[in-house]
Formats: C-alpha cells, structure tokens, sequence
C-alpha cells in the first residue's frame, strides 16, 4: 500500500517534469507553429540562472522561481526580435536558424562557464509514507505543474491578451483587420514561451544539475509530448504527459532507465501512427 | 586548454569574425633539443571533469617536478595535455595523434573503461607505451599497458566486508551502465557472498542518467541493510543529492567503490556526503610524511588553484608518471621495449600513496588500501591495508608466460 503510494508519487512527478519541461515549446511551437529546437538550450540557460543566482546567495526560491524565468524571458524577447522575427511562416528557415542558435547557446556556455556539473542541493527536505521516504520537491514539482497549466489555462481563456493570442493566431490578418499588432503578440507570446522553458530550467536544476549539453536530454522529451499531444496546445501536453510520463516511470520501475526511455519512445510511435495529428487531433478538439 | 574541432567550429559559429578561433596547441619551449614528448589524455570538460581535472593537475606537476630535477636521461619532457571532453570519440582521436604525430615515448590517459578499452589497441598497434593510472574492474592483460589504478581484489575486497560487519549483510548494488559498473557489480556480489551477505538486487544506469527517483522507491521496497554504489560522473553525483533529499541519509547507509575518486565530496553538501564509505589506494587524507611533503610541495607550486585530490585517481596518475620515469632511467633509453623490460625488473616505489610495487606478469601494482568514510567536504581514514596485490588480474593473467596477450579477462565471478 504505501509502497503503490511511493509509486503513484514518482509517476505524477515523471509527468510533472514532462508537463513542465514542454509548457514552454507547447506554447512557441503549439500556438506560433514556430519549431525551436533552441528550447532544450532555454531550459538549460535557466538551469544556469538558478545555480549561479543561488551560488550569489539569492534566496533559494528567487533563484528558482523568479530568476530563471526573467532572464530567459529577456533572452527570448532579444532572440525573437533578432533571429525568429524575419522567419515567421518559413519553418525550415526556422528550424535552421534556431538549430544554429541552439549550438551557438551551448558553445557559449561551455566556453563562459565551463562543460562541466554543477548543481544545488533540492529545498524542503523529505516527508515519510510508511516507512517510505521521498523528496517534497516531488510534491513542488506536481504542484508546478499543476499551477503554471492552470495559469496558462486562466490566461487563454480568461484575459483579453489570451484571446486576442489566441485569435492572431488563428488569423493574423483578421487581427491585423481589427487592430491588433500581430508582430507584437507574437513577440510577447515568444517571450512568454522562453520564459517557461526558463522557468522549467530552473525548476529542474535541483534535480539533475546543470551542464552545458543538458538540452538534448529534454528537447527530444519535449517535441514528443508536443506533438503526440496535438493541435490543442495546453490539452494536447497534459493528456500527452500523462500517458507518456506514466510510461516512462512505470517501465523504469519494472525494468531500467534505459528501457524506461525505449517504451516512452515506443508508445509515442504507436500514439502517432494510429492518431496521426495528436491525441488533440481526435478527442477533445475544441480544448485550448 | 586546447580546442578540438566541434568546439572550434562552435567558436566560429558565435564569432564571425574568429576572433575566437582555435588557438594553436601551446608547446612547452624546448630548452635542451629534442624533448622527450609525454602525451596525458584526460577529461578536463564534461561530465567526466570530475576526475579528469585533478589527474590533469598530478600529471603536470609530476612532469615539472621531474623537469626541475633536470629531466630524464638530461632532456627536458614535454608534456601534451589532451582534453577528449567526455566524449570516446575523440579519444580514438587524440591517442592516434599522439601515436603518429607526437611520436609520443609514453601516453598517460583514460578515466573510464570504456575510454581505455578504446584507445588501448590503438596504441598497442602503434606500439606506444600506455599507463593507466586509475581504478578499475580488473583483467586487462596486455604487455604494452601498465595498470596502476587498484582492482576489485585491492579495494572492493577491503570495502564490502568493512560495511556487511558494520551494518548487515543485505546489500542492494546501483551501478553505471557499462563495463566498469557490470564488471564491478559481479565483483561486489561475489565479495558479498564471501562475506556470507546476500545481494537483494542490481540496478544499472547509462552515464546521462540524472532522475533516480524511481531507483530509491525501489530501494527502499527491498530493504537493504547497506547500498554499494558503483555510480560513475557528474550526472549520477544526483543520485547522492536525491537520497539525501528523499530523507534516506538516516535511514539506509551508503558505500561506494567510486565515491571519491574525483571531487564528489566537494560537490556534496556535508548533510548529503557526510558518512559514504569507500576504499581506495590512496585518499588525501592519509597519514605519513611523504604525502605531507607532497601535499606541501604540490600546493606550493600550483598555488590556490590546487585541486582536491580525493581519492586515488589523481595520485596514481602522479605515481604512474613516476613509475614510468624509473623505467626509463633504468632502460637509460625511452625506447619502449628496453623501458617494458625495465619496468618489469621488479620496480618499487615509495610514494605519498606508501609502497607502490609493479608487478611484472600482470603490469598491474601492488599497493595499501585504505577505507575511508566522507567527513565535512573531505575523507576520515578509517582503516588500512598494507601491500595488497592484484590478486584478481594475476588469477587470469600471466605476461611472462603469454607475452604477446592482448585482451580484457572479464575474470569469471561465479553469481
């Protein structure tokens, strides 16, 4: 009993971590059908913002929960303004552009900061299930999950930004028709989208320590889930989420990692094959 | 610090311009004429940076030690420091230059296993000394390698009885998923058989592996009386900081056959590190006047910048330098067959590490182990061993039988 408890406990963090690391790329490539494949690299610039904030003595939680997201965010903000801006509509281009980004990213860091580990231990110390013990950063990282789908759910549905997003993405010559700047939401919602891969950098950090090439563990998890979960953005991650990351963590918990990552992979496949435009491409379509 | 390709071509990428070009190899200025070239392989970058950097620091002042004992055989060394980065690929790479373009006398390199069983034919092909100066799973049996690291014989030996007696004899093993962590695992179960233990359960993980929080329920559900971790770099120092997170420091004791061997312990908080036991033939901590004299001379000359030796992979790369240095004094030539057959005449050495004997038919060393536990950020030695053979090697491997074998003995535990 306690031990299914400890169980359910790492599988809703697995999907935790999914949700979390593929918020930001769900809302750049979900909404602006932009294809950055520089996410893994925001995530780890947000990793480093964390760990160097908490290595100057910020306060724990500032350096995990505010500072990587706004300086993510700004990098963002730059990037889009530099690099993504003239490639709005041509997704080669895009991929190219950002791919090159993503190297350059991670070039910079390694040779600014150095390849190699670094880390902080994870706050909040370890509660008891029975005669279990687990991490009540797990618990943090659900309820993460739980209040930025929440939040980004809240904002679409709720605000005039979210659906003034919402419609110029849809159809920004009918914004544009109604006065609305397409270039400036797009802008923003850029920004917002590197801000939650920031965000889920710094998140993470604690966890896995970061390194300069920490990226390409992630983006690969973070395009799956995007993908499988189709054209409904915020739908589309979670439902997705949950069926992979239970995947992933029930089989590493019956056989290893490795083969944990394989069935993840495999169930992504199968998903696509037999719904080839997303779990949101069948069900629940009208969803955000 | 040298640049390779892929990091030169990310430096273009940034810099336009190339102002950040690919700076040349810097070369010692060669006083004396035609220096005798060392090549050391080592990761300064990657997950691996944690071992590699304080090998790096061993070996060049093990070499500008002996430069400013007026070199060997009245020529300055030259030594070339390869960065591979983590990566096997540029392994391969580095050991062929070495091999053909530095027509190196000797090649210091490898931290992992894997690293060396891929470099270890090239250079044996290319008839080029190599020295392996870290611990390892045992069984390497090739005329053209010294070994002197110590073995499962050496140190898991010393580790698993010491932590069976101490806190029972269930053990769970988690171990890095390649050769190293396979082989090692079988030789921590066959000395928890020996010790009358019971091994509960082995779990395996690629090097990239960072979330271990399914492995620590798991362990948790089989309630070992002792974790042995064979865990290997950066990324699995997580393992460590996730059990000291899920509260398991207190509840489950942790020894490892690796911890330490790089800067983990610096890593780790103490309330993480505090209490992992692990044995090795050699810890900076150990007691006696040359590693006292070492310790001092070694800081005096790298400065503040001295890295934390841990455990024994830094200082068997400065023995393993010193080793091959006597050889060749002994041989009066760096010519690699006479120094082979030098190195075999039964060479002893008093090092900061205590007597380090090679053993002329497995080319491995007979060395002290010490078990130590991780006290605030260092080690506290808590026993020790002295002269311990290569007993498992010398089970499987005879050079003065068989000189011309050249393979790795996975030597047969019987689990």
């Amino acid at each position: 009993m306690d031990y299914a408890a400890v169980v359910g406990l790492q599988v809703a963090s697995g999907v935790a971590t999914l949700v979390i690391v593929s918020l930001g790329l769900a809302v750049v490539f979900g909404m602006m059908r932009v294809i950055n494949l520089a996410h893994g690299e925001f995530l780890m610039l947000g990793g480093y913002a964390s760990v160097l904030a908490y290595g100057h003595g910020v306060n724990v939680w500032l350096s995990i929960l505010v500072v990587p997201p706004l300086v993510v965010g700004l990098i963002g903000a730059v990037v889009e303004r530099l690099l993504i801006r003239g490639l709005y509509g041509r997704m080669i281009d895009t991929m190219l552009a950002t791919w090159g980004l993503s190297l350059a990213l991670i070039g910079l860091v390694s040779m600014t900061l150095g390849n190699s580990v670094s880390g902080f231990s994870a706050p909040l110390g370890s509660f008891a299930v029975g005669r279990f013990h687990a991490a009540v950063y797990d618990l943090f990282l659900i309820l993460a999950a739980a209040v930025l789908s929440g939040g980004i759910w809240a904002v679409l549905r709720l605000t005039t930004a979210g659906l003034v997003a919402r419609g110029t993405m849809q159809n920004p010559s009918m914004a544009s028709a109604l006065g609305v700047a397409p270039e400036r939401v797009y802008a923003a919602t850029f920004t917002v989208g590197a801000a939650l891969s920031g965000l889920a950098g710094g998140l993470i950090a604690p966890l896995s320590g970061v390194v300069p090439t920490m990226g390409t563990a992630y983006i690969a998890k973070a395009f799956i889930t995007v993908i499988t979960g189709g054209a409904a953005m915020l739908t589309g991650t979670l439902t997705a989420s949950v069926m992979l990351g239970s995947v992933w963590t029930v089989g590493t918990f019956l056989t290893t990692p490795v083969f944990g990552e394989v069935a993840l992979l495999v169930v992504a496949i199968v998903l696509l094959r037999l719904l080839p435009r997303g779990i949101t491409g069948r069900f629940l379509r009208r969803s955000i | 610090m040298l640049l390779d390709r892929r990091t030169a071509l990310k430096s273009v990428l940034l810099a336009s311009a190339g102002t950040l070009a690919a700076p040349a190899i810097m070369r010692h200025a060669a006083l004396g004429a035609d220096p005798i070239k060392v090549v050391g392989i080592h990761d300064a970058s990657g997950g691996l940076d944690i071992y590699g950097k304080p090998m790096i620091a061993c070996l060049d002042y093990a070499v500008s030690e002996a430069n400013a004992g007026g070199g060997l055989l009245g020529r300055e060394i030259e030594l070339i420091n390869y960065d591979p980065q983590s990566n096997i690929q540029l392994y391969t790479q580095f050991a062929t230059q070495a091999a053909t373009k530095d027509r190196a006398a000797v090649v210091h390199a490898g931290i992992t296993s894997a690293s060396r069983e891929a470099i270890r034919p090239i250079l044996h092909r290319f008839n080029t000394l190599y020295f392996y100066n870290t611990q390892y799973e045992g069984g390497v049996c090739d005329a053209n390698i010294f070994c002197c690291g110590s073995t499962p014989a050496q140190n898991v030996n010393k580790l698993v009885p010491y932590v069976t007696e101490k806190w029972g004899k269930k053990v769970y093993i988690v171990a890095a998923d390649y050769n190293y962590g396979q082989i090692t695992s079988k030789w921590i179960t066959k000395y928890t058989r020996d010790a009358g233990g019971q091994v509960l359960a082995v779990d395996f993980f690629p090097l990239d592996v960072t979330n271990f929080g399914p492995a620590i329920s798991k362990i948790q559900a089989a309630k070992p009386d002792v974790v042995i971790s064979a865990l290997v770099g950066g990324a699995h120092v997580s393992f460590y900081r996730q059990w000291a997170a899920a509260g398991m420091k207190s509840q489950i004791p942790l020894a490892s056959t690796t911890f330490g061997g790089g800067n983990e312990s610096l890593l780790l908080s103490p309330e993480e590190g505090d209490g992992i036991v692990s044995a090795f033939s050699y810890f900076q901590e150990i007691d006696n006047p040359l590693n006292k004299a070492f310790l001092e001379k070694f800081h005096a000359k790298m400065g503040p910048g001295a890295p934390y030796l841990g455990a024994e992979l830094a200082m068997r790369t400065y023995v393993g330098f010193n080793l091959w240095a006597e050889g060749v004094k002994r041989a009066k030539t760096v010519e690699r067959a006479a120094v082979i057959k030098a190195l075999e005449g039964g060479i002893s050495l008093d090092t900061p590490a205590g007597k380090t004997v090679l053993d002329p038919k497995t080319h491995h060393t007979t060395v002290d182990v010490f078990v130590a536990e991780v006290a605030n950020h260092g080690f506290r030695v808590i026993q020790s061993f002295p002269q311990q053979p290569p007993l498992d090697t010398a089970s499987v491997c005879d050079l003065a039988a068989h000189p011309t074998e050249n393979k790795q003995y996975v030597v047969d535990v019987k689990i």
